[in-house]
């Protein structure tokens, strides 16, 4: 039922501590901050299992989107 | 976020035609994570690509390579007077001898699913709370954030039974091993996440194949297909991380911290892959009363596999699913013989569900 | 019910060729008239969600079934089984809601019963119900009808019933502003019946398993293979932000207030306007019926692959409706 390496971004709400509500296209929950450090409202982490494990870069997505429109080579590509 | 870029369907075309455009007539490439499995099945991938290009799985199912002794284990620990067991959801299904932790919550053993291990700290505690952790890289940091709180706040009827296992000692089980052909490798991107693209550094070094860290968006796949196929054609292995978005050279340090202060590499028993050195963790002697095993005095025991079932050969990516004498006859999602099927993440799960 | 459970059970004792043909509601000929006969239980707990309370459903999931044998829904039967202590005014306010649900359909629930039970052996309370229809002359609504080249169409999203419940339930620590779609379909399917007649061959509302179930129901019990684009299913984000979360899928969430038709190609953008017109304004066409893989359901994904959307067995929510 539930995928064991599901991962989803989600935006950070609130912070409190080592708790805080993540928020994606209005649905809220609580995710846990144990694993990252310096969360603050309006980042986008990752969140598995409750626990956000990775803050997201919104560079390296917006580079990965333009490699491939470019259809440019890139190092080992 | 860019999320639906990810999912742009000119882009993905684009990307089929390149692939196509490579002209590699035949290459295996394996992924090595449940949620890729799902996530290749899910989008239809396997129809965008050029017929000689195959996508196996290897052991990236949590569920399916826990050994039936873990299982057992469990069951054990659920039949226990006194006892909440706290699992994942999909471990309730998985058959032993005809047993399942579903079957034995059905008969009145306390048994409960948990979204999040965190979750524990909801649970009655005039009982003793038992977790049953299963899972890769991606889950081991939580449940350790789980200890350290249960420690912070004095709790002691919470241990765990711990049968989470590692990637990359895997990896190169397979690559020694001489029965499965892996022209290029996709790696998990949220266990990457965690451990950091150096821990596949000896990939390239040692064996020579060609390794991308993919995310799970149709694009992170298709992305990685093109640059595993370009590498193979031009016979120059490397190591390539298009998942740059979450994964770091370094990883997630503070989880990697987390992890080693409560648990240590172990050799660990894989289903369909036998005993893998330092493939497992175990805690660590100074938390041993957080150990469930110690707790409950509980033993390995040798279940043999049921006749017929080829979880092994599919988890090591020998055979697929359809190679199966019992695929879609006797194990079906709702008669299941073995955990590949079972699982949601399961290949033969997914060969049923999505073709 | 669970079909297995069913068929174990219970087919092969009553065994005739009403019951073999669907469990829960039969077409009937008395006379020269045709009567839609159905049956249900409702067991939904938490027993009020955003957009739906037990009442309500009670009375709109029985007028719905009638309506998927083609019948214009009359009457209800409804009975209960309740716990003793059982709150006074929440068993107030389920009546009351019956009654509005009742008279939005405009039907009448003219028998029932009731019993009492010790505490503990119920939860709280059951509704069982039975309803009557007449089924409109010219209409042959059934799962077997499916024709290959018909068209799927759905009167609105899917899933929002399904999630609504799993959010309430708090045991997944989610919030979220999802509603249910619990609701009556008769005015959007009584003047389609009417107006088109024969021509539309099935009516299914995706309850339990939501909509990937009833395609596959579909598919097999009329032998023919059904393909749906992905990108065509209306499904709202807050649901799909739900199921992501959860590593769930919409298309297996239960809808209580939307409906799929099969319907004959002819009459595809007309049946669109109809409903669009009705107030179903996300109502879309999702695929098509075809020859083959029989038995199957193939669904083109939102970025162009391809794959099958299977009966998803040993997945479900209890207590859902």
């Amino acid at each position: 039922m539930i995928d064991m390496c599901l991962a989803i971004p989600c935006t950070i709400e609130k912070v409190d501590g080592l708790d805080a509500v993540a928020t994606v296209a209005g649905v809220k929950r609580a995710v846990r901050l144990d694993l990252v450090e310096n969360v603050r409202p309006g980042d986008v982490v990752l969140v598995h299992s409750g626990f956000a494990i990775q803050k997201l870069s919104q560079e390296d997505a917006a580079e990965v989107i333009n490699t491939i429109v470019e259809l440019g080579e890139k190092s080992g590509w | 976020m860019v999320a639906s870029e990810f999912g742009d369907p000119k882009l993905v075309a684009d990307l089929a035609a390149k692939i196509a455009s490579l002209g590699v007539a035949n290459a295996q490439l394996m992924e090595v994570c449940g949620t890729h499995t799902v996530s290749l099945a899910k989008y239809g991938i396997k129809a965008l690509l050029p017929e000689g290009v195959r996508i196996v799985s290897g052991p990236g199912c949590p569920v399916c390579v826990t050994s039936d002794s873990d299982l057992s284990q469990a069951f054990q620990v659920a039949k226990t007077e006194g006892v909440t067991l706290a699992t994942f959801g999909d471990m309730m299904r998985v058959p032993v001898d005809g047993i399942s932790l579903l079957k034995l919550k059905a008969r009145g053993c306390d048994v409960r699913t948990v979204y999040s291990p965190f979750d524990v700290f909801a649970l009655p505690s005039d009982k003793e709370v038992v977790l049953f952790g299963v899972g890769f890289e991606t889950t081991s940091p939580g449940v350790a954030a789980v200890l350290r709180e249960a420690q912070r706040r004095k709790v002691t009827n919470l241990s765990i039974i711990s049968c989470f296992k590692l990637i990359p000692p895997a990896l190169r089980a397979l690559l020694e091993g001489s029965d499965v052909r892996i022209d290029g490798l996709i790696l998990p991107g949220h266990v990457s996440t965690i451990i950091g693209s150096s821990a596949y550094d000896f990939l390239v070094k040692e064996f020579n194949v060609p390794c991308v860290i993919a995310g799970f968006e149709p694009i992170d796949l298709m992305l990685s297909v093109y640059s595993l196929l370009k590498m193979i054609k031009r016979k120059k292995p490397m190591l390539v991380n298009t998942y740059t978005r979450s994964v770091r050279a370094e990883g997630n340090p503070d989880a990697v911290r987390i992890v080693r202060e409560y648990f240590e590499p172990v050799d660990s028993e894989w289903r369909g892959l036998g005993t893998i050195p330092k493939s497992g963790l175990a805690l660590r002697d100074e938390h041993s009363g957080l150990d469930a095993r110690l707790r409950f005095d509980l033993r390995p025991t040798t279940v043999p596999e049921p006749a017929g079932c080829m979880c092994p050969e599919v988890l090591r990516g020998v055979a697929l699913p359809t190679d199966c004498p019992l695929f879609s006859k006797e194990c079906t999602p709702e008669n299941p013989v073995g955990p590949c099927m079972v699982s949601s993440e399961g290949a033969c799960a997914a060969y049923h569900n999505y073709g | 019910m669970s079909h297995e459970l069913f068929e174990q059970v219970f087919s092969s004792r009553y065994g005739n060729k009403y019951l073999d043909t669907a469990s829960d509601k039969a077409v009937l000929k008395m006379g020269r008239n045709r009567i839609a006969f159905t049956s249900d239980a409702f067991v939904m707990s938490p027993r009020q969600v955003p957009g739906c309370s037990l009442g309500a459903l009670s009375v709109f999931g029985t007028v719905n079934d009638l309506l998927t044998c083609g019948a214009k829904p009359l009457y209800l039967s409804s009975s209960f089984v309740i716990e003793e202590g059982f709150l006074f005014d929440e068993l107030n306010q389920i009546a009351s809601d019956m009654a509005s649900a009742a008279k939005k359909c405009r039907v009448e629930i003219v028998t029932g019963d009731t019993k009492v039970v010790e505490r503990g052996k119920a939860d709280g309370v059951y509704i069982v119900t039975s309803g009557i229809g007449a089924v409109i002359q010219g209409v042959d609504v059934s799962g077997s009808n499916a024709r290959v080249r018909d068209r799927v169409i759905v009167t609105g999203s899917v899933g929002n019933h399904g999630v609504a419940v799993m959010i309430a339930r708090g045991e997944f620590g989610l919030s979220a502003d999802v509603r249910s779609d619990c609701g009556s379909l008769s005015d959007l399917v009584l003047p389609l019946l009417r107006k088109f007649g024969s021509k539309v061959h099935a009516l299914r509302d995706p309850t339990r398993g939501g909509l990937a179930t009833v395609l596959n129901e579909i598919s097999i019990e009329s032998g023919v293979a059904i393909e749906i684009d992905e990108k065509s299913i209306p499904i709202e984000p807050g649901v799909k932000a739900a199921c992501d979360l959860l590593g769930m899928d919409p298309l297996y969430m239960a809808c209580e207030g939307t409906m799929v038709l099969i319907v004959d190609r002819g009459i595809e953008n007309l049946v669109l306007r109809e409903l669009r017109k009705r107030g179903a304004r996300r109502a879309m066409t999702i695929g098509a019926v075809a020859g083959s893989p029989k038995d199957r359901v193939t669904m083109t994904t939102s970025i162009g692959g391809k794959r099958y959307l299977s009966m998803l067995r040993g997945m479900s929510l209890p207590r859902i409706c």
